[in-house]
């Protein structure tokens, strides 16, 4: 990653004001960056223009303005249905999930200081995989309509947290969150879950298994209201926690001097955010399975987009919604099957990640 | 090395002896010279293919382990880790679910394709920058390469139940349900490996010295790394297509030899081939014994031994001298 420079807030700076509008009264002030603002602008209707695309597109195709209007007010019978019972509960699963992912990744690159340290490869989608599937072989789930299949994402959401718990332990004995040698520790858990979950999946039966590898590949077939519901709840109480703590997510974008210096209590802080982050992708995993990427990729994105030197909570999460949101409808409409999410994001992401892993060796960060 | 002999022997016996049926190991060896009636039917059907299995493979992933990495002087090069067996995998699978193909015979050569792909591919990208290769960047190079063809694979294999059902089994890494005469198809390309392995393990120590000071003293480094490639590509290629991903033996071996026979690649090479033989056949031995009455594939056994290696490794600050 590049080194991390906070453009200087502060009206006392006079370049910074330029392109910072602030506000101040008393000790209450206010900074906007019109820029940040008009990206986020532009990203909610990037996802609600992918929002009504998803709506209108499918088997049976709606027209654009049929989709608007039946969104807020009683429609045409079938376009109801289509639209509230079939996808509209599948097109907000994927925002909420991408909403999620986005944030919680920001939060992993941020604290470890390592755009690579995310999810996907420390393990923290592999331990909720195996949870899963732990979930699919005891419970004998193999359609989305068994009775047990709510086990599936509640065994998913334990085995990431327990996964983070286990490599932070690991991690945090001596002091080593930031660097590669976390990632390191993270791959190696990683190597070890993925074998029990292909253990797993051998002992299974057929339908369980297809059922276990579909999942694992990260989809949003046949989500339904109470998915939302349960993203919403998740997302209610874990948003407003994470924006209460930005300043100290800044400040430990800078490294533990200064950070301290600035007066950041940095374990503290650390494991909180990490916590939070956890659960923002431990619940979207347990909805959708492991989508690939997106949490590696949003935040840099998001961080290209607004042009600030460390990288955007808000925006990152307004990126991997519209990231899934997009990723899905191609997933659905693209090809004469339908793909699972997961399959589309990795093909988009993996490259993405492979350059990113060139670039910050070429910019003497690698390790 | 007399000693690894000895303990190639005892593992063997063991792999024979122990399982749902134990055998005492006196019999065992009896049994070897002669009759086939009883015990010794079952051990002669089901425990020596099995076991001889665990040798090859296990053989080719330590001296592939140790020439990795010796060719790219980087101690995480263990062809798991560095994506090379997720390579050959992938390609088995597309092999399987693309074109059809049955019998390990006809996806070998994916397997091979798949491995040198995969493996050239984290090496570029792992090696782009200051400093090269060095273990963090291949490793999380491969790690990426990994994710990215694991996602594919299930892809790959969600089109069709027949061909997930086949991949299923041979992915978790195991030694069992093989063809019969599969590891006669495989030993060749194992003894080849092998053998140009100890040829070339003399240029290998130069190639250890750096490349500069190798050219000086009159090796072709990159002839010799070139040649090292090869070799661990057919040996993993052919481990890989016999018994599935199986990954962290070749991380573990060699530098477990390593503080045993110390760092000449003449003497480490072999020693690692053993080593690798006797780590699979006794993983073996341990996932047959740990489940009772099921069994846990020598796949998910290594990596339960593996991982925690590794993490000791980096907790001991052992690779911290040749990162850069």
């Amino acid at each position: 990653m590049k080194t991390l420079r906070q453009p200087s807030a502060g009206p006392s700076r006079p370049r910074a004001a330029r392109r910072t509008l602030t506000w101040e009264r008393g000790p209450v002030g206010v900074a906007v960056r019109p820029r940040a603002v008009a990206v986020v602008i532009v990203l909610s209707a990037v996802v609600f223009a992918g929002l009504v695309a998803s709506l209108m597109i499918g088997d049976y195709e709606l027209p654009w303005n049929d989709v608007v209007t039946g969104l807020f007010q009683a429609g045409p019978a079938d376009a109801e249905l289509v639209i509230h019972e079939l996808r509209l509960p599948r097109a907000l699963v994927a925002l909420l999930v991408g909403l999620a992912l986005g944030m919680g990744g920001a939060v992993f690159q941020a604290v470890t200081r390592n755009p690579l340290a995310g999810p996907d490869l420390i393990g923290i989608s592999a331990g909720a995989g195996a949870g899963a599937v732990l979930a699919i072989m005891l419970g004998g789930v193999t359609t989305g309509q068994s009775t047990t299949y709510g086990a599936v994402p509640f065994g998913a959401f334990v085995g990431a947290l327990a996964t983070a718990a286990v490599i932070y332990l690991l991690a945090f004995r001596d002091g080593t969150i930031t660097g590669y040698g976390f990632v390191l520790v993270g791959i190696a858990v990683n190597g070890m879950l993925a074998a029990c979950t292909r253990w797993m999946l051998a002992r299974i039966d057929i339908d369980q298994a297809t059922r276990a590898t579909s999942w694992l590949t990260g989809s949003l077939n046949g989500r339904e209201y109470t998915h939302v519901r349960w993203l919403c709840y998740a997302l209610v109480i874990l948003v407003p926690l994470l924006l209460a703590m930005a300043r100290p997510y800044q400040m430990l974008q800078f490294d533990d001097e200064t950070a301290s210096g600035l007066g950041v209590p940095i374990a503290r802080a650390r494991i909180a955010l990490l916590t939070l982050g956890t659960c923002l992708v431990a619940v979207a995993t347990a909805c959708a399975g492991p989508v690939v990427f997106v949490a590696l990729a949003a935040p840099q994105i998001a961080r290209r987009l607004t042009g600030t030197a460390g990288l955007p909570l808000l925006t990152s999460g307004f990126v991997g919604a519209a990231l899934v949101v997009v990723a899905d409808l191609i997933a659905r409409t693209a090809f004469t099957i339908e793909l699972p999410v997961g399959v589309v994001t990795g093909a988009i992401g993996a490259p993405y990640l492979l350059w990113l892993l060139a670039r910050t060796n070429r910019a003497g960060k690698g390790g | 090395m007399g000693l690894l002999l000895v303990l190639v022997f005892i593992a063997l016996v063991a792999s024979l002896a122990i399982g749902t049926r134990n055998v005492a190991p006196t019999e065992v060896l009896a049994m070897l010279g002669g009759d086939r009636e009883g015990d010794a039917g079952m051990i002669w059907d089901l425990r020596v293919p099995r076991t001889l299995l665990g040798l090859v493979v296990g053989m080719a992933l330590g001296v592939a382990g140790a020439v990795a990495q010796n060719i790219t002087r980087n101690p995480l090069a263990d062809p798991g880790l560095i994506g090379i067996s997720a390579g050959a995998a992938f390609a088995v699978a597309a092999s399987v679910g693309l074109l059809g193909l049955e019998g390990t015979q006809s996806y070998v050569w994916f397997a091979f394709v798949g491995a040198a792909i995969a493996g050239a591919l984290a090496y570029f990208v792992g090696g782009t920058g200051v400093g090269g290769a060095t273990p963090a960047k291949l490793a999380l190079a491969g790690a990426a390469i990994s994710v990215l063809l694991e996602a594919g694979t299930s892809a790959l294999v969600l089109t069709d139940p027949d061909s997930l059902d086949r991949y299923r089994s041979w992915a978790v890494g195991a030694l069992t349900g093989r063809e019969d005469d599969l590891i006669w198809q495989l030993s060749p390309f194992v003894v080849v490996g092998v053998v140009l392995a100890l040829v070339i393990a003399g240029r290998l120590n130069a190639l250890a010295l750096g490349d500069d000071l190798a050219t000086t003293l009159g090796a072709k480094a990159g002839t010799t790394r070139l040649l090292g490639a090869g070799v661990v590509v057919l040996l993993t290629g052919a481990a890989v297509a016999a018994a599935g991903p199986i990954v962290f033996v070749g991380l573990v071996v060699p530098h477990v030899m390593r503080a045993f026979v110390g760092p000449d690649a003449r003497w480490l090479v072999p020693a690692s081939g053993l080593a690798g033989a006797v780590l699979l056949l006794v993983a073996d031995v341990i996932g047959r014994v740990i489940a009772r009455p099921t069994e846990v594939e020598v796949g998910v056994v290594t990596a339960f031994l593996g991982a925690p290696f590794l993490i000791y490794l980096v907790k001991s600050g052992k690779l911290r001298e040749q990162d850069s």
